[in-house]
């Protein structure tokens, strides 16, 4: 019988949603393996963590060290390759997160072994993992066969599996010393907050978001018109911030802002994840888009498969009839 | 400065129809356009960016087939000194750690301060290639990397973390980092610079050049793909039908509906 570790990520003194998500599938993976869930824990002075976490996992082990209080890939990658040898886990789940991103691969090529990266689905056959995993920016899903090895990594997109309550597992919190080494070679200097913008998208009952599909910076007045005549803000896709065309403050998506209004309406965006984890709980969604196969119609309530420069215009214009008369 | 950019060229499925091969183990390629991965598009002009400031050079490097050569030429007429495309007819199958593999083999012998790779590719957005590249060479890396300030031996790095926080590094070199979108403005290329680029020395390398064989570099894959298929859609819209002014039309009932106007 063989484990499933997760490791937990956590910043700023909060852990962060895709650990739930994680513990989650690993409780009922562990379920179906026989073996037990276990949460890792790297960081200083994290015993509320701990504890939470024991609500989640049969077992939390826990590295307390003032080196690993700020994520840096090269000392959390010596306290993980330290743990995988001593506990020989079948599976070590992390976030396909600005976090796991930066260690994983690093971390697999140290140890020799197998990495499955931005996963949305796992299963364990015996001793085989399959994982499932997207191509072309969503709009294929693929199975893929892991390399056969004692121990497999891999990291899981957000929002892939519902974080589901604490089960009370009633955890036992262990604590567990693990040399780790000082580099000098990379080292962490502070975080940076975003910029705060003029606009709070966040607040607004109706956003009117854009993405490459609009072409060029001086199209963009057909966005701000129809916004404006619907009383709702601009928010827009990360190329356009990328470009410049609107300031970040505007980005809808993980790296961007996660907004919740009355109605989004997406336009020229391809519903790439990243932005669909900032949207996807919208009250409604509109996707104006001229491609039938974008994956933006699979999180839309409503479907407009045209031109945008012919739809747009004509909207803005209904929309001030409809107010005006 | 001497910076190596590692680039990919990828197909843009953006606006087209991903048709998947019969034997569902790849997507039916021939009638897609291709173009430079987005990601090493920045990449690229980081590199060039650097040069022109510092002096020094900048080698564009892709693991690809001879068509792969469009994007390394596209690299050279942005600035870059010289290219090197390597291939096996073999690496179709090969998963980023392969990549890595290769690209280490090909870089390992080679001087150089700085080695850029975009965060992911866009095809299959494994975000694998450059993190293991550092790994495999033995030096420091930072992924998602949204600015860079060049010290004495060393760099600052910004990192892009989830919701726009950003947390700052100081990474000593040589050192890979993987780029972020939005960290430049990528130049267009100019007709000189095109003219330039066909001056430039654009060098094939195959496996054996690098003493590697396929089969020992596919063993080494991490994944192997069995299935491909369209993914199944969590909901699917309503799709409204008609003229744009029909459209409109509806979608102000819907919305009055809603008493969202
Ligand atoms: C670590 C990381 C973080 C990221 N964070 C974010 C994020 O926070 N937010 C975000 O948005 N992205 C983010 N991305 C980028 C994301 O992967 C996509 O590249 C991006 O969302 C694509 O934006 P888009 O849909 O506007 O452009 P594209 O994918 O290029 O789509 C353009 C769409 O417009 C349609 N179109 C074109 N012309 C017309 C027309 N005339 N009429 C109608 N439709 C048209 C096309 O069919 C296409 O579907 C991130 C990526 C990474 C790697």
């Amino acid at each position: 019988m063989r484990d499933i570790f997760v490791l937990a990520e956590h910043r700023k003194g909060e852990i962060r949603d895709i650990t739930f998500e994680m513990l989650s599938k690993g409780w009922e993976l562990a379920e179906q393996a026989g073996g037990t869930l276990t949460a890792v824990l790297l960081g200083h002075n994290v015993d509320e963590h701990a504890s939470k976490l024991a609500e989640y996992a049969k077992k939390v082990l826990v590295v307390d060290n003032p080196l690993l209080e700020n994520f840096n890939a090269e000392l959390y990658q010596q306290a993980l390759a330290h743990i995988i040898k001593e506990h020989k886990p079948t599976l070590l789940m992390m976030g396909h997160t600005g976090f796991g991103m930066d260690l994983a691969p690093a971390l697999a090529v140290q140890l020799g072994l197998p990495l499955a990266t931005d996963c949305i689905d796992l299963c364990l056959d015996g001793g085989r993992l399959l994982v499932t995993r997207q191509m072309y920016g969503g709009k294929v899903n693929v199975e893929a066969a892991v390399r056969v090895a004692e121990t497999y990594l891999v990291t899981v997109r957000s929002a892939s599996f519902e974080a589901k309550e604490g089960v009370s597992a009633g955890g036992e919190i262990v604590h567990v010393d693990v040399p780790i080494q000082e580099v000098d070679y990379k080292r962490f200097v502070q975080y940076v907050e975003p910029p705060k913008g003029e606009v709070d998208i966040t607040a607004a009952d109706i956003i009117v978001s854009v993405g490459r599909g609009i072409r060029e910076e001086k199209n963009l007045p057909l966005i701000e018109e129809l916004a404006k005549a619907l009383g709702g803000v601009v928010a827009c896709s990360r190329p356009i911030v990328d470009k410049g065309w609107l300031p970040k403050d505007r980005q809808v998506g993980s790296s961007g802002k996660t907004v919740r209004p009355k109605l989004y309406i997406a336009i020229g965006i391809s519903g790439a994840f990243q932005h669909v984890l900032g949207m996807k709980d919208s009250e409604m969604i509109i996707a104006i888009n001229k491609d039938p196969k974008a994956p933006i119609f699979s999180v839309a309530d409503y479907g407009v498969v045209d031109d945008l420069f012919k739809v747009v215009p004509e909207l803005t214009k209904k929309i001030q009839e409809a107010k005006g008369g | 400065m001497d910076i190596i950019v590692c680039v990919k060229h990828v197909p843009d499925t953006t606006e087209a129809e991903v048709v998947i091969r019969e034997d569902q183990r790849g997507i039916k390629t021939e009638d897609l356009p291709y173009v430079i991965n987005e990601w090493d598009e920045y990449a690229i002009e980081e590199a060039i960016l650097m040069k022109e400031r510092l002096g020094g050079t900048v080698v564009a490097v892709t693991v690809g087939p001879e068509e792969a050569e469009a994007t390394l030429r596209r690299c050279l007429a942005k600035g870059a000194d010289w290219a090197m495309r390597i291939w096996d007819e073999g690496l179709e199958e090969a998963d980023g750690f392969a990549i890595a593999k290769v690209l280490h083999a090909a870089i390992k012998d080679m001087k150089y301060d700085l080695i850029l790779t975009g965060t992911q590719a866009g095809d299959d957005g494994y975000a694998v290639v450059g993190v293991a590249l550092a790994e495999l060479l033995g030096i420091p890396h930072a992924a998602l990397v949204k600015k860079i300030e060049l010290k004495d031996g060393s760099a600052v790095v910004h990192r892009e973390l989830e919701g726009g926080l950003e947390e700052v590094v100081e990474v000593r070199l040589p050192a890979v980092f993987t780029i972020q979108t939005g960290i430049n403005e990528p130049r267009y290329v100019s007709i000189m610079g095109i003219k330039r680029a066909r001056k430039k020395e654009l060098r094939v390398v195959s496996l054996s050049d690098l003493g590697l064989t396929v089969d020992e570099v596919l063993q080494s894959s991490w994944l192997t793909i069995k299935r491909m298929y369209v993914p199944p859609p969590k909901k699917q819209a309503v799709i409204i039908q008609g003229s744009p002014a029909d459209v409109a039309a509806q979608i102000v009932e819907i919305l009055k509906s809603k008493g969202l106007m």
